[in-house]
This record gives structure tokens, sequence and C-alpha cells, in this order.
């Protein structure tokens, strides 16, 4: 059995332990699920039912129907971004260690782990989709919802590995708490998760033009409800730069990430 | 030739962290199968220098190899030849100790049926096989080294570095610990390199003792030797004739501080 076993085929196989290990870390933290399922809970009713009738007073339609996506892009934010702080954890912890004595390429490490945190968001983020059926949300065509979780997937990796290259150099979780401040919550306001971009000043809409999330979020609303403010081409052609723009980045800073 | 029976070697190695020389000009050798201790104050060097060797940081200058492979050049090679022992816990917590020691066979290459075996095995060894799906966070602070003994040596390393493995064990796990590296280095044959502050483990366990000091290698030899050439009669004494009784206050080495201060300009 041993000595000359195929490359590749251990390359898959560092690739799925790293990843195993999220999920199954994923699993045994029970706030973890609670969180993932509440958050959104309270975003979709609150938000939902709280705007929903000016937003329909305004001539504007379902607000929860045009809200879903949305919130599903925001799960997938917030849990990917975890990612970052689970690698600042085995920074902290020293299992970071064990990782970068082994013979192993960093990028799979990172990419390994990343893989396994994007998996988890986007659990979530279908979990989001899931509830949202509960409370009377109806896709446009049933066919295409596998799309949007592909889309929803892309998103995830994409920001999974942005936040390892954040958790690579951030020190603590005051630290992550800040970034989440200043880049994550931005990234998530002004992406039109919340609202339709045609009415919004012409600075906003500049601004949320400028943030690739915009992107990801009027893809999902293409293939969910069918509304679209780019078009999907635009979109999906964004949503993939990113996604090799992130991966490079989050390898990058990981590569020169110190024990 | 001799070259064959070297288990590690530095050749003139130094590190520099900006202005600060942490490792200056260090050469020595290890044969294969020798317990080898590495001593000194605070802040002289060793961390550097296992460092160095695990290839954690890259010399400023000098050759290292590990059994033959040089270590900035054949890093995988290098590697795979060497277990390691950190001075702070680096298993996963939140996973049993069964899935630690899984996650390192893949990291390693430790394919098939052997794997469990040999997985069954060390854990025996190092009395862990009963709490096997137990996981870490719930172990001692012994148990989890016992655990990182047992996973440094998974994948059958030529070398075995232990950075201070005993620190804060009580008598008898570090009795415990130091019969099971005896043991596993005289039935494989392998090479263990440690530091300690204990000097009473580097009189008992090593061969030969290096002495280091403000990145010099200071002295080298069995510890009758360093006694001699000190004209002492314990260890101790020996090495407090070599280094001075001065206290040294860098309990942060000063790589670590140079390190804290570039990535505050990272931040900025």
């Amino acid at each position: 059995m041993a000595g000359t076993a195929p490359r590749e085929d251990n390359a898959m196989r560092i690739l799925y332990i790293l990843w195993v290990r999220q999920i199954k870390r994923f699993f045994r933290a029970k706030s973890r699920i609670v969180g993932a399922i509440g958050q959104p809970l309270l975003f979709l009713v609150a938000l939902g039912y709280g705007i929903g009738s000016v937003y329909a007073r305004a001539g504007q339609g379902n607000y929860i129907e045009f809200l879903v996506p949305g919130i599903m892009a925001q799960t997938v934010l917030f849990s990917a971004m975890f990612y970052g702080a689970m690698i600042m954890f085995d920074k902290q912890f020293g299992f970071l260690k064990e990782t970068l004595v082994a013979p192993v390429s960093r990028f799979k490490i990172m990419f390994g782990g990343a893989l396994g945190g994007a998996t988890t968001a986007t659990l979530q983020g279908s979990l989001v989709l899931l509830i949202s059926l509960l409370l009377g949300f109806r896709p446009q065509h049933w066919a295409l919802v596998p799309v949007a979780i592909v889309i929803l997937g892309l998103l995830s990796v994409a920001i999974a590995s942005f936040s390892s290259g954040i958790g690579s150099f951030v020190q603590d979780m005051q630290g992550f708490q800040a970034i989440n401040q200043f880049l994550v919550f931005p990234l998530y306001f002004l992406s039109g998760a919340l609202y339709p971009l045609q009415h919004v000043p012409d600075w906003l809409r500049v601004v949320a033009e400028c943030n690739p999330m915009s992107y990801a979020v009027d893809a999902m609303r293409d293939m969910l409800i069918g509304q679209t403010h780019f078009g999907l081409f635009k979109d999906l052609t964004v949503l993939i730069v990113s996604v090799i723009v992130l991966v490079t980045f989050g390898a990058y800073r990981f590569r020169h990430i110190e024990a | 030739m001799k070259e064959k029976n070297l288990a590690i070697s530095l050749t003139g190695v130094t590190k520099r962290f900006g202005s600060v020389t942490a490792v200056n000009d260090v050469s020595f050798e290890v044969d294969k199968g020798e317990l080898f201790a590495l001593l000194g104050p605070n802040g002289a060097g060793k961390s550097t220098t296992i460092k160095m060797l695990t290839t954690l940081l890259k010399p400023s200058s000098g050759t290292l190899t590990l059994a033959g492979h040089d270590v900035t050049k054949a890093q995988d090679a290098a590697r795979k030849s060497f277990g390691i022992v950190f001075q702070d816990p680096s298993v996963d917590s939140e996973m049993t100790a069964y899935e630690n020691m899984e996650l390192h066979a893949a990291l390693y290459g430790v394919r098939g049926s052997e794997t469990r075996a040999r997985i069954r095995t060390l854990l025996e060894l190092v009395e862990l096989w009963d709490r096997k799906d137990t996981l870490v966070k719930n172990y001692s602070g012994g148990m989890k080294r016992r655990l990182e003994i047992a996973r440094g040596l998974l994948h059958h390393p030529h070398v075995l570095f232990l950075d201070e493995p005993t620190l804060g064990l009580d008598t008898q796990t570090r009795n415990l610990l130091w019969e099971y590296v005896k043991r596993l280095s005289h039935e494989e044959g392998m090479t263990v390199f440690f530091t300690t502050h204990y000097l009473e483990e580097a009189e008992a366990v090593a061969n030969r003792i290096g002495i280091i000091d403000h990145g010099k290698l200071i002295a080298l030899g069995t510890s009758k030797q360093l006694m001699k050439q000190t004209n002492t009669k314990t260890l101790e004494q020996a090495y407090l004739a070599l280094t001075g009784k001065t206290v040294r206050d860098e309990e942060v080495g000063k790589g670590d501080e140079w390190r804290a201060r570039r990535r505050a300009r990272i931040m900025r």
C-alpha cells in the first residue's frame, strides 16, 4: 500500500481531512448552530415584516421575497468570515504550527479549511431558504433553486478565502471585530441586499456597484424571484473574478503567516 | 562515510531579526540515534535554532540539514524526516485524540491499513488508547503532551524535536515521558533533540549537551566533559559557570519582539 501512491490522491486526502475538520467542528459547536438559525430568522422577521408593509405601500411588491436572497448572502458573509477567526484561534491555541511544519503546501492548508468554512456557510445560507419557505416564500422556478445554491457556494468560497487572508495577520479577537465593523458591515449594508438599487442616490449606487457582494445578491435574486439589476452575465463574471482574486489574496497572506 | 550517520548538522548558521542577531554562526552535528540536549538561558537562541531546523524560520546564512536533507532547499523531504513536540500545545482541542492522529497521518501521507495499527500502537504506548474518543479539551496538560509525542512519532520520523517537553508537568509524568522517549529512541533508532531548563533531565537523558548563550554555541560535550572543562561537580554548576548567574529578562525572545513590531507596521 505504502510508498508510490499518486500525488494527486494525497492532495485530495489532505483537502478532505482539513475540510472535514471544519465540518466536524461546526456541528460540535451547538452555539454556532443556534446562531446559524437564530440570526437570519431575526433579520427575516424583523425586516421582512417591519419594513415589508411600507415597501408594499410604496408599490414595490412583496419585500420578504425581495429580502430572502439578501439574507441568504448575509448569512454566508458572516458565517464564512468566521473561518478567518478559526485561523486566528488555530494560531492562538497552537494547532497552526502542526500544519505549518507538515510536508504540505500552505495553499492546501488554507484552501482545504476554506472549503470547509465555505461548506458550512453554504449550508447555513440554504437553511435560511428553508426557513423562508416555512414563512411562505416561494421561488419563481424550483429548477433554478440549485443554481442559486451554487452561486451561494461561490460566494462562500470567495469570502472564506478572504477571511483566511484576514485571519492570517490579525492577532486577536478585538482586531477581528474591528475588521468586521469596518469591512464586513459595509460590504453587507452597501450591497443591495436590503434595498433595490434602482431608486437610491447616485453615490450609493456607485458604491454598491463597486461592491462584489451586490452581484452575488443580484444573481441569486435573479434565480429565485426573477429580478435583476445588473443582469446574470455581469453578475457571474464579477463573482468568478472575485473568487479568483480572493483565493489568491488568501493564499498569499497565508503563505506569510507566522505561528 | 561519516556523513551517513549524521541526523542533524548546522554549518555557520546565523539568524538576524533586523539589527538583532538571535543565532550567531552556530555549527554542530548530532549523530543518528543520539539523544541531544540544547541548553541555554531564556532568549539565548534555543527556540530560534529549533524553528530553523523545523522549517518555521529561514536562516539568514548558513546550512542546516536533517537526515541528509537541506532544510531550506528540500523542505518537504526535511519536514517528513522529523516529528516535533512544541513548547506550547499544538493539538486541536475540539477534536478527539484519534481524530488528531488521523489528521496528522493524512498530512504526512501515512497511508493504508498500517495507519490504524500504528495509531493504536502509539496511543497504547502513551496510555491514551482507552481515551482515544475523548475531545482533547478534556485532557490534562500531561495527557495532551503524551498525545503530542504519539502524534509526532506517527510518520516514523528520523528525528524527534522536543522543545521543553516537560514544562509544567508533575514529576511522575516527566519521569514517564522520558521513559517513552528513551525506549522509542532505542527501539526505532530515532534521534532526539530536546531543550529543557531542568538540568537533571539533560544529565540523565542526553548523550551529549550543547550550551548556547547570546546566540553563540559556547560548549558542547557529554555532561562529564562539561563538568571537567569547567572544573565543577554537577552539571548545574558547570552550566552556571558557563552562562553566568545573571537573571535574563528576555522572556519574550528578541525575534518575537521584532516580529511583533513588524506586524504592527503591517497593520498600520
